[in-house]
Formats: structure tokens, C-alpha cells, sequence
């Protein structure tokens, strides 16, 4: 048995996806598209259901090819039921995707999803009278707390076969989007009534945290709190986790002999199992957890509404906020949260700036280099400045991809208290697709680095950088840590070392040197896990085109910085 | 009159959208349509966006948006 859920965006369907799903739910694309479905096996009431949980989606008569697909995909035989989920405080609008669910001709259970909320606006829905005039089972459901779950799954059940005689009443709605909101607000106005209202929190708390200086106040703090605990937590897991793989590494690599080609090889592929669980574990979890809570409150779009004006200085507008956001924890999720745009242009533009935000990692460098050796206010200056190159590197790709919609439209939904299983599935999901996408190639690619630097190829790839460090005035010597740089950000800073024979950089490099090479470190190629995610997103074009502009930005920012060494320093 | 000259917190009819086709059609999805009742809640500074209120819901639309938004007075 299949029940697919569909819902308009915010109804509140990932929440009751997550509450009755496993861990075991699947990610998947429908055949042939890049439109992605999550499936999950859920044990209801004696029998295991397969449920589907489609995109959020307002009508599925749109442009968009998600919706094309949607609708073909329920109108097969493959759905036993569709299961509507309709935010009952805003019901005029809900009904509008079910009139065109019912134009569909499977067997409908409308699931009036939100009753706490309707009930503290006031609202009275009358549902039997709702189930009376559409012909469907009419259900109450809180999915925030689990309650009227189980009688949505049975009153699905029973819905199995009952082939409905609706349809032909209502299909005369499927092409009309007009007059589907007309029919909407018509029955919305015969089954709701509007009871005493109260002013809500929702109305309070807007005044504070959208006010023209209060709200970019607390907006601070609330950021500043974020990276306080994700980066605490980070700082608190990795030199533990670093600790464990390196004595993992001298005790698998020692009985082959640590310089024999075993050895190496062996070592080089924990490497990249380390890498991965050093992206993972401190930075992925704490983000994504941390970003799913932002989520689910309410809070990120009252972050676009805020910083709209801002970011369409840079050509972008206010949603394409959070990739910078997560970017200075780690780029890889980072370029995930672009998905959320709805214009491949801006999901473009988003992820090639968002991949010149410094993350965690090269954080390490600049600290370690910089702020070491030339002390915290260059190294201040260093992130200033690099706001500016995003900046203008904005401004220059809207010159050639000019911004072809008018702006922002975005619905700002009601505070919610979040649920914890809902925010932890939110960031497994995502984790896993790093885990099974990005991990092996890293893996890989840490193998082949070190079969290389078995061989002593390595220092071919001093050669291969000497164009850069040359035009740079940096010792050739650097080629080698800025090629491991791309697998992890912060072995340009560990690699270094080996590369200049010590560990007193500042007795080898110029402090000019030192700062040349930081900056081009800040901005050059995102690393492996991150251009896998690039790939992911936008295909391999435009990964191939992001790097470059990185190599293209970085040597121009390098060369500048240069020069501003030479003459301040 | 234009949706972007409408002073907060007054009531106005939308009567039609400007604009290509997809943009319309975005407006329709949103759940914004011709003969809706509608009024800014609030402006962000700088040019930022509004928040409209329509239909007991609530949208951000920015201000190229809102000039995109033909409305009349409701009496």
C-alpha cells in the first residue's frame, strides 16, 4: 500500500512525514528528473505503509516540472491514496491544491493539519460539513504533537478502493486557477467562522525581531549565539577526533612499514576517512542541526526579510542569506541550502559566493598564519576584505548574469516550536547525502594523493602551482600545500611545514609572503567535499565554472593583497 | 495606484499584476490574486521589502515586486 502526501509549502507534511517515519526513509528521484521524493516504509496500525512525501507545492498545474511530474505520478496507479495536508488556519488557500487533487480521480483524504493554530486564531472549522460537500474523509490533525495521526492513517486505509465520484463534479476546476481560488474562498467562508481573535505572539514578536533596529540587533546576537555553540561544539570534537585517527593511522601504517608503499597508501585513505568525519561530526551536525532549528521556528525568513536590501546589492535577494551563513561554518552546507532558490541563475550566483566565505577550516589557516605571525589585525582586515571581494564579485557576475526576476516573494509563516525528531531528520537526511556522495571520492582522492607523493610526484604539482606562486612572488615550495588544500582547507596550513623543512614560517617567508599566500588560500578552489555538493547542485559545468572563477578571484585578490603588503607591511 | 504607494497598515483591493507571465503566475502561487484584500503590515528599511497581509496571511514581497501590484481604495 502507497499514501503519498501533498501539501502547499509550510502545511506542516514534513513534520507529520517525520513524525510517523523510521531513520530508514529514502531519498529519490523520479525517473528520468532531477525532482526528488523521500519515501518511507511506516508501521501504522498493524500494516507497513509505503509513504511518500512529495515537495511542497502550491498548485500542480504550474510551470514549474516538479508539478508536471507530481501530478502524473498520483494520477498512476502507483498512489493507493493521497493524503492532502492542509493548514486549517489558512484553509481558503489549502483547498485550492485539493479541488485540483479531487480533478486527479484517486481516492483523497484531506488531513486539516494546524487546529491548534486555527483554534487560537479563532477559527471554527466545520469538518463533517467540509467532508459532507467535498465527497472526502475530512480529518483533524495537530502534526507537531502526534495528534490525529492514527486516525488519518485509518481513515486512509479505508479510503483504499473507494473510487470516488467527485471527480466529475470538480474537474471543471483542473485548468481554472481563478476559479479555484474563488471556489476556495467560497467554501472557506461557508465552513470557517471567524470566533474572537486574539493578538497573538506571532504580532509581538515581529514588532522586535522585524523592527529597523531592534531586528538587526537581535538578528546579531541570535548569529553570534549560533556560531558560539556550533563552533563550541566543533572546537570541543575535533581535536579528539584528529587525535584518535592519527594514532589510527601510525598503528595501521607502522606493522607495513610507515614509508613502504602500503603504508603510505594505507595512511592516505584514512586520511580522507578522517577528513570526512572531521567535516562531518564538528561542523556538518551542529550546523545542519542548528539550521533545521532556525528553520522549523520561523526564524530564517524573517533573516530574508531583513537582509533583503543587502543582498541585492550583491544581486541576490534575501533567501540567498543562508548559504553565507552556513558558509562561514562549512561551504558543503553551504551549497546544499541553495537549493531552496527558485531561479537556477540565483542558485548560481549563490553558490559561487557563498564557496568564497571562509569557513571553519580556513579560519584555522588565517589564524595560524596571520594572525600568528602579523597579529589580529591584519587578520581582521583579512575577513573585512573579504566581505568586499564578495561584494564586488557580485556585482561583476550581475553584470553577466543580470537578476531576471523583480525580487522577493516569500511567505512568512507563524512562529512554531520545533520538534526535536523533525529537526534531527532534517539533518540526517541531508548528512547522509554527503555521507554517500561525498565521502568516497574524498577517500579516493586522499588514496591517489598519497600514491603520488609515494612516487615523489608530488613535487611536480610545485611545477604545476609555479605560475600562481611565481606571479605571487611566493617560494615554489608552496605548490605542495596548496594542492592538498583542496582536499582539506586546513592541510595548505598543516602541509606547510613539510614544505619549508620547518615550523618557524616567519624565518622562511616574508611577512608580505605570509600574507599573500593566506588570502589566496582564503579564495582559491572550494575544497573536494565541497565541489562534490557543487557538482550535485548545478552539474558538472557549473562546478567546473565556480572553480575557476575561485582560481580567477583568488589570484586577483592575491595580487592586490600583494601589493598592499609590500606597502604597509 | 501601485501597491508600493499604499501607506502601511491601510486596506486596498489588488486589480491586476504587471509583469511576464512566470512572474504572475508566482504572485498566483503565493496565493495573491486580482480582487484579493490586502495591506502592508510593516517596511524594511533601506528599500527593503514589505509585508503584506493577505488573506490572513502573511508575504514578504519586495519593493520591485510591490511596484509590480496595481490596487484601488476600498471604501
Amino acid at each position: 500500500m502507497r499514501f503519498a502526501l501533498v501539501g502547499r509549502p509550510n502545511c506542516g507534511k514534513s513534520t507529520l512525514f517525520n513524525q510517523v517515519a523510521g531513520y530508514k526513509a529514502e531519498t529519490g528521484n523520479f525517473h528520468g528528473t532531477t525532482v526528488n521524493f523521500t519515501e518511507s516504509k511506516v508501521r501504522v496500525v498493524g500494516d507497513v505503509i509505503n509513504l511518500v512525501d512529495l515537495p511542497g507545492t502550491y498548485t500542480l498545474a504550474g510551470s514549474n516540472p516538479a508539478e508536471a511530474v507530481a501530478k502524473n505520478y498520483l494520477a498512476s496507479n502507483e498512489v493507493d491514496v493521497i493524503i492532502n495536508v492542509a493548514d486549517a488556519s489558512h484553509l481558503a488557500q489549502s483547498l485550492e491544491l485539493t479541488l485540483e487533487l479531487l480533478a486527479v480521480k484517486r481516492p483523497v483524504v484531506l488531513a486539516l493539519n494546524m487546529m491548534d493554530e486555527a483554534m487560537r486564531m479563532g477559527l471554527k472549522v466545520d469538518g463533517p460539513g467540509l467532508e459532507k460537500r467535498l465527497g472526502i474523509k475530512v480529518v483533524p490533525l495537530i502534526a507537531s504533537k502526534g495528534r490525529g495521526v492514527k486516525g488519518l492513517f485509518l481513515a486512509s486505509k479505508d479510503a483504499v478502493d473507494v473510487h470516488p465520484e467527485y471527480g466529475l463534479r470538480f474537474s471543471a476546476f483542473e485548468d481554472e486557477a481563478l476559479a479555484r481560488h474563488i471556489a476556495g474562498q467560497e467554501l472557506a467562508a461557508e465552513f470557517v467562522h471567524q470566533g474572537e481573535r486574539n493578538l497573538t505572539l506571532r504580532d509581538r514578536l515581529d514588532d522586535v525581531l522585524l523592527h529597523p533596529i531592534w531586528g538587526y540587533a537581535t538578528l546579531l546576537l541570535i548569529l553570534l549565539a549560533f556560531f558560539q555553540v556550533v563552533y563550541g561544539i566543533g572546537r570541543l570534537l575535533e581535536p579528539p577526533l584528529l587525535a584518535f585517527f592519527d594514532r589510527l593511522m601510525f598503528v595501521a601504517a607502522a606493522p607495513l612499514g610507515p614509508l613502504s608503499f602500503w603504508g603510505v597508501v594505507v595512511s592516505g585513505i584514512l586520511q580522507g576517512v578522517t577528513a570526512g568525519i572531521a567535516i562531518v561530526l564538528p561542523y556538518l551536525l551542529p550546523f545542519l542541526l542548528g539550521l533545521g532549528l532556525l528553520e522549523d521556528v520561523g526564524y530564517l525568513p524573517r533573516v530574508a526579510f531583513l537582509m533583503d536590501s543587502l543582498m541585492h546589492r550583491i544581486g541576490l535577494h534575501g533567501k540567498a542569506i543562508v548559504p553565507f551563513i552556513l558558509g562561514y561554518g562549512c561551504n558543503v552546507p553551504a551549497v546544499m541550502s541553495t537549493r531552496t532558490l527558485e531561479e537556477p541563475r540565483d542558485r548560481l550566483m549563490a553558490a559561487a559566493l557563498a564557496t568564497l566565505v571562509p569557513c571553519a577550516a580556513r579560519l584555522a589557516v588565517v589564524f595560524g598564519l596571520v594572525a600568528f605571525y602579523l597579529g589580529p589585525l591584519p587578520a581582521l582586515g583579512l575577513y573585512i576584505f573579504n566581505l568586499f571581494v564578495i561584494a564586488l564579485t557580485g556585482r561583476l557576475l550581475t553584470r553577466l548574469l543580470p537578476e531576471d526576476t523583480p525580487g522577493l516573494i516569500l511567505e512568512m509563516p507563524p512562529y512554531r516550536t520545533p520538534t526535536l525528531r523533525a529537526v534531527f531528520n532534517k539533518a540526517w537526511f541531508r548528512i547522509r547525502e554527503f555521507v554517500v556522495e561525498a565521502w568516497p571520492t574524498l577517500i579516493a582522492g586522499s588514496g591517489v594523493l598519497a600514491i603520488l607523493s609515494y612516487f615523489n610526484l608530488a613535487i611536480y604539482f610545485n611545477l604545476l602551482a609555479r605560475p600562481f606562486t611565481w606571479i605571487l612572488g611566493l617560494p615554489s615550495v608552496v605548490g605542495v600545500p596548496l594542492i592538498f588544500g583542496i582536499l582539506r582547507k586546513e592541510l595548505s596550513l598543516v602541509m606547510l611545514g613539510q614544505a619549508l623543512g620547518t615550523m618557524n614560517f616567519g624565518s622562511v617567508m616574508t611577512p608580505a609572503q605570509i600574507f599573500t599566500f593566506t588570502v589566496f588560500v582564503m579564495f582559491y578552489v572550494p575544497c573536494v567535499a565541497t565541489l562534490i555538493m557543487l557538482r550535485r547542485e548545478l552539474g558538472t559545468k557549473g562546478m567546473l565554472w565556480i572553480t575557476l572563477l575561485t582560481v580567477v578571484v583568488a589570484l586577483a585578490a592575491a595580487l592586490v593583497a600583494r601589493g598592499a603588503a609590500l606597502l604597509l607591511l | 495606484m501601485r501597491l508600493l504607494d499604499v501607506e502601511v497598515g491601510t486596506w486596498v483591493k489588488v486589480i491586476g499584476f504587471e509583469g511576464t507571465e512566470k512572474f504572475q503566475d508566482r504572485l498566483l502561487q503565493h496565493g495573491l490574486y486580482p480582487g484579493d484584500q490586502a495591506r502592508i503590515l510593516r517596511a524594511a528599511p533601506l528599500n527593503g521589502p514589505l509585508l503584506v497581509e493577505v488573506s490572513g496571511r502573511e508575504l514578504a514581497l519586495g519593493r520591485a515586486v510591490a511596484q509590480k501590484i496595481l490596487v484601488e481604495n476600498v471604501e
